[in-house]
């Protein structure tokens, strides 16, 4: 393992905190200062990040740019971070939305409201640390630590500058959370405990070479216990139909930023965590349970579709179509095959960057109308052409139209859950009315908000794009249209690291095929 | 038929904190006599000093190792932890105490050498080699209690508070003398190593009693379960708590809860490791222990969810924190899981110090001269008016209920992995599911102070001195949170289990 001194990766992780340090010594009155130290400093990551990316061998299918300290070392507990090519797309497109998020609310009216800008911009930095640890973190307890932090910036920014309910959707949000991811700490321990190290790298060769093990027979075994664990922690932060419900209430109270932040990055805390830790450290109990995840995200697919349609509200409209979204995600990750999870990974990105816009645009809506009922609009292109035109792309990039973005991770994720062993034709086929319902409820909404007659005396004077809405949502639309276009760089990206994996749990198909047909 | 041991005999150095807190303890109360009346804090800052003597000294010798007064007191590392912990609290308390004890008008100046003879009890308690000196330093460090619980006189809660501490106090230091006289009747010794040895004959026809050894053990288990309030010998806590003025309430739960703890481990692991009747594997008393905890857990839990006063929800609190100490205790009886138990049990106990005491600092600094201001909605508000204060709260809040980069996670972390060690897994489980109702009481004091209705106390009770206790609290608490390195190397020497082996 080569450990070359201070790593970047390390950088890029502590950068936030340096620029929370700053902002911890500014005082109040300076607005300014303190709103472009935050954002220089999430742009400063942004770069950094992008040089991991340049730094990266493609070729190498294990951890790159690893660093290790002593944490708690009599426990066996390291600072570890390292990345391979799963997590570093989901590092670049947490310091991609991140400046997107801190710049979106430069000029919002929660600040008129509710005031404490310092504070603010100390929390977004400080999720951006946690959010970046948990995709960086190789030790389990490092992992679990960081986890465990991105709940309290993200408890306040929705409790203090959120809307009217924001108190109560800020404690379901800590509370559930919190709630599903205790379990974990336990399965956590007791796997430290067995193999005897929390390093997942260690702990997974340990798996591979059998000196590892956790006995699977039936549903009530170790390993099927240790599954779940995990698997509820992250099916409540993905969240897996029927885990869903406290997203649409913090979706919906939460600032923009917020909501930008908790639907492009934090909801892919669950589906990486799936994918880093649930399929390699239980292969068996992931075969096993895979037909049963894979129709609890095909319900979520159809359901999130179904009830997002029969909004009035537009944020929650766009919040439920997340638990869509990532249906497919999930589906295409327990599909176990190669382009299952790379589809999936990129669809991970695909929908904060999409979603994320969708927020950014109701967003600017609201800041303008102050309401988010659907109702209330109505021709908004005929007022505003240009914010209309950039949200017809954005909605298209969301329900997945060929050459934009979503389409690609969507089409490789039926496509493996069509060809999986695990899954198979029918996943497929329902998954497939989630694509067709997708484009039902986008055009519906976009239809009932953007087109028809412009008949409401409010919508008719709406102040035009300010620079710094137009400054976020530019980086939008080229990540969309480059990502549509040019899939290639990002599927090169993971493509050793998903094959490593993929191999690794297919080594165990047999065994767990074998035990299940005593 | 008695030789008089010399004094060199006795190894009264390796005692050392202990006995120089004790002795600048009874020279303040006279020293205070010519202290006038309205300059008290001089007498504080007195104590602090001793406390700090105490404090330097034990560090100095923490590897120091031996046993004193004919082997009734053994110096060793985990009494030199507790001691920390212990000193570290007292101090804290103090400083809580000058500015409090002026504006309630209670300012008297034997409230600093009883707050030191009652460390001094704690200390002995932590260091005890012998059932007797267990008994003796339990009254030091009550009876010193009972009077600072009453300080308020003639307020008829602080009368109440230390008159129902007294009187089941009384009943539970009872209890455990019975417990340790069935313990003297089945092994014929009261020094824990000699116990120990005699366990080892268990089941021989010459050998002790185990009815007698299970009996006394369970006595003993009443009377020190008593002092750090496990369910169910917890009904006096929220009583005394919100009675008694609040910095000795606030270090009452810590200092009580680790005395009591520090002789229960040393009874348990150190005496009474090998109780194993018939075809036990571990500890027999590892069963009770184990429901005990998660009675405690439990109850502790859910019933602080109802309370609406900071006292008595911090009294919940602290029945529920002795609970997963508890955890500890009971992995504490597997054997091989000894000494990983009884580090985790005080790190543990050293974050809670630091966080309740913090907890408390700030709930004191809201309450007003008449004792009132001690309801929850009083937080209302606080981030608008005192920022600083409410954002301290919620690390303690924070702490308090486990979440990572504070204190509080990494004691849990090192109990649950414990438990976890000893195969007790259902407990375990118990401990992690009562974490996420305490966070359901915890965030709501978080709620108050951000997002509450109300202008906003003004928080007159933070004074300098209080302020001082905060900021070391609040240290402590992310200190330990973040690099938990600087406590591990301490309690990593901690080795409990190996001295019972000559």
């Amino acid at each position: 393992m080569e450990n070359t001194g201070f790593s970047l990766l390390t950088l890029v992780l502590f950068l936030p905190m340096v620029g929370f340090s700053i902002l911890l010594f500014m005082r109040e009155e300076q607005e300014a200062a303190i709103k472009w130290t935050a954002l220089g400093t999430s742009l400063v990551t942004f770069v950094a990040s992008l040089l991991l990316w340049i730094g990266f061998d493609f070729n190498n299918p294990g951890l790159q740019f690893v660093q290790q300290w002593g944490f708690l070392p009599s426990y066996g507990i390291n600072y570890y971070v390292g990345i391979d090519g799963l997590s570093l797309l989901l590092i670049i497109l947490t310091t991609f939305i991140m400046p997107i998020g801190i710049l979106s609310s430069f000029n919002s009216h929660i600040f008129h409201e509710r005031g404490r800008i310092k504070l603010y911009f100390m929390f977004m930095l400080l999720l951006e640390w946690a959010m970046l640890g948990v995709f960086m973190a190789q030790d389990l307890v490092i992992f679990y630590i960081f986890w465990e932090v991105t709940l309290v910036p993200m408890y306040f920014l929705i409790g203090i500058w959120g809307a009217e309910r924001r108190i109560y959707a800020a404690v379901k949000f800590f509370l559930y959370t919190m709630a599903g991811s205790i379990l974990m700490l336990l399965a956590i321990l007791y796997v430290g405990l067995q193999a005897g190290t929390f390093a997942v790298p260690e702990i997974i060769a340990g798996i591979q070479s059998g000196a590892i093990s956790f006995p699977l027979d039936g549903i009530f075994s170790t390993q099927s216990f240790l599954f779940l664990g995990f698997f509820i922690a992250f099916a409540i932060k993905v969240p897996i139909w029927p885990l869903h419900s406290w997203l649409p209430d913090a979706h919906v109270q939460a600032p923009t930023a917020g909501s930008v932040i908790l639907a492009g990055v934090m909801l892919k805390l669950g589906t990486y965590g799936l994918v880093r830790f649930c399929l390699p450290l239980f292969p068996e109990a992931s075969i096993a349970w895979a037909p049963v995840v894979g129709v609890l995200a095909v319900i979520g697919i159809i359901y999130g579709a179904w009830v997002s349609y029969a909004q009035t509200d537009i944020k929650k409209l766009v919040a439920y179509s997340s638990v869509s979204h990532l249906g497919f995600v999930v589906l295409g990750i327990f599909a176990l095959n190669s382009q299952g999870i790379e589809g999936s990974i990129l669809q991970m990105v695909n929908h904060g960057i999409s979603t994320g816009g969708l927020f950014l645009l109701v967003g600017m809506l609201y800041e303008r109308r102050h309401t988010k009922d659907i109702a209330a609009y109505g021709g908004i292109w005929k007022a505003l052409p240009f914010f209309g035109g950039i949200s017809l792309v954005v909605t298209l990039s969301s329900m997945g139209l060929p050459g934009l973005n979503g389409f690609v991770g969507e089409f490789m994720i039926l496509l493996g859950t069509f060809g999986s062993n695990s899954l198979g034709f029918f996943y497929a086929m329902f998954a497939t009315v989630g694509v067709i319902l997708a484009a039902v409820y986008s055009l519906y909404m976009f239809q009932r908000v953007y087109m028809g007659e412009l008949d409401k005396e409010e919508n008719k004077h709406l102040e035009p794009m300010k620079w710094n809405e137009i400054a976020v949502i530019i980086p939008i639309l080229i990540a969309i249209f480059l990502i549509g276009l040019q899939p290639a760089p990002f599927f090169d990206t993971m493509n050793a690291s998903v094959g490593s994996l993929v191999a690794h749990i297919g080594q165990f198909v047999d065994t767990t095929v074998a035990q299940a047909s005593p | 038929m008695f030789e008089v041991p010399s004094v060199s005999s006795l190894y009264l150095q390796l005692a050392l904190p202990g006995i120089s807190l004790a002795a600048w303890a009874t020279l303040l109360l006279v020293i205070d006599l010519f202290i006038p009346k309205n300059r008290k804090s001089v007498t504080a800052w007195l104590a602090i000093g001793g406390i700090g003597f105490a404090f330097v000294v034990n560090l100095l010798t923490f590897n120091s190792s031996g046993t004193a007064f004919l082997g009734m007191f053994v110096a060793d590392s985990f009494g030199a932890f507790m001691n920390i912990i212990i000193l570290v609290g007292a101090a804290i308390g103090i400083l809580l105490s000058v500015d409090y004890l002026k504006r309630t008008d209670i300012e008297r100046g034997e409230f600093y050498p009883l707050m030191l003879l009652t460390t001094v009890g704690m200390m002995f308690m932590a260091s005890a080699n012998d059932l007797t000196i267990v008994f003796v330093a339990l009254e030091l460090l009550s009876i010193p209690l009972y009077v600072l619980a009453a300080f308020r006189a003639p307020d008829l809660k602080s009368e109440e508070s230390g008159m129902k501490y007294f009187i089941l106090g009384s009943f539970s230091s009872a209890f455990f003398v019975f417990g340790a006289a069935l313990i003297y009747g089945a092994t014929g010794t009261t020094n824990l190593q000699e116990i120990s040895a005699a366990l080892g004959l268990l089941g021989a026809v010459t050998g002790p009693s185990p009815f007698l050894l299970l009996l006394g053990a369970g006595m003993m288990l009443v009377g020190l379960g008593f002092k750090v309030a496990v369910v169910p010998f917890h009904a006096w806590t929220p009583d005394v708590y919100e009675g008694a003025p609040t910095p000795v309430t606030a270090f009452m739960s810590v200092g009580a809860k680790a005395g009591g703890f520090a002789a229960l481990l040393r009874i348990l692991i150190v005496g009474l490791p090998l109780l194993m009747v018939g075809e036990q594997t571990s500890a027999s008393w590892q069963t009770i222990v184990w429901l005990l905890a998660a009675a405690t857990l439990i109850l502790g839990n859910l019933v602080a969810i109802s309370q609406t006063n900071i006292k008595r929800m911090l009294a919940y609190s602290s029945i529920a924190h002795a609970g997963y100490i508890m955890m500890a205790v009971a992995a504490a009886g597997t054997p091989g899981v000894g000494d990983q138990a009884v580090r985790a049990a005080l790190v543990y106990l050293l974050s809670y110090t630091f966080t309740n005491l913090g907890a408390f600092a700030i709930a004191m600094t809201l309450e007003k001269n008449d004792g009132t201001g001690t309801d929850i909605s009083t937080f209302n508000g606080l981030f608008r008016t005192r920022p600083a204060l409410a954002i301290m709260m919620t690390v303690f809040m924070l702490s308090l209920t486990g979440i990572p980069l504070t204190s509080g996670f990494i004691g849990k972390w090192l109990v649950f992995q414990s438990t976890l060690s000893a195969d007790l897994v259902p407990l375990a489980v118990i401990g992690v599911l009562t974490s996420v109702v305490s966070a359901y009481y915890y965030i709501r004091i978080v709620v108050n102070m951000f997002f509450g209705e109300g202008a906003g106390d003004p928080a007159e009770g933070a004074t300098p001195y209080v302020n001082w206790a905060i900021y070391i609290s609040f240290a402590g608490t992310v200190l330990l949170g973040i690099i938990p390195v600087l406590v591990t190397t301490l309690s990593d020497r901690i080795t409990l289990v190996a001295a019972l082996v000559p």
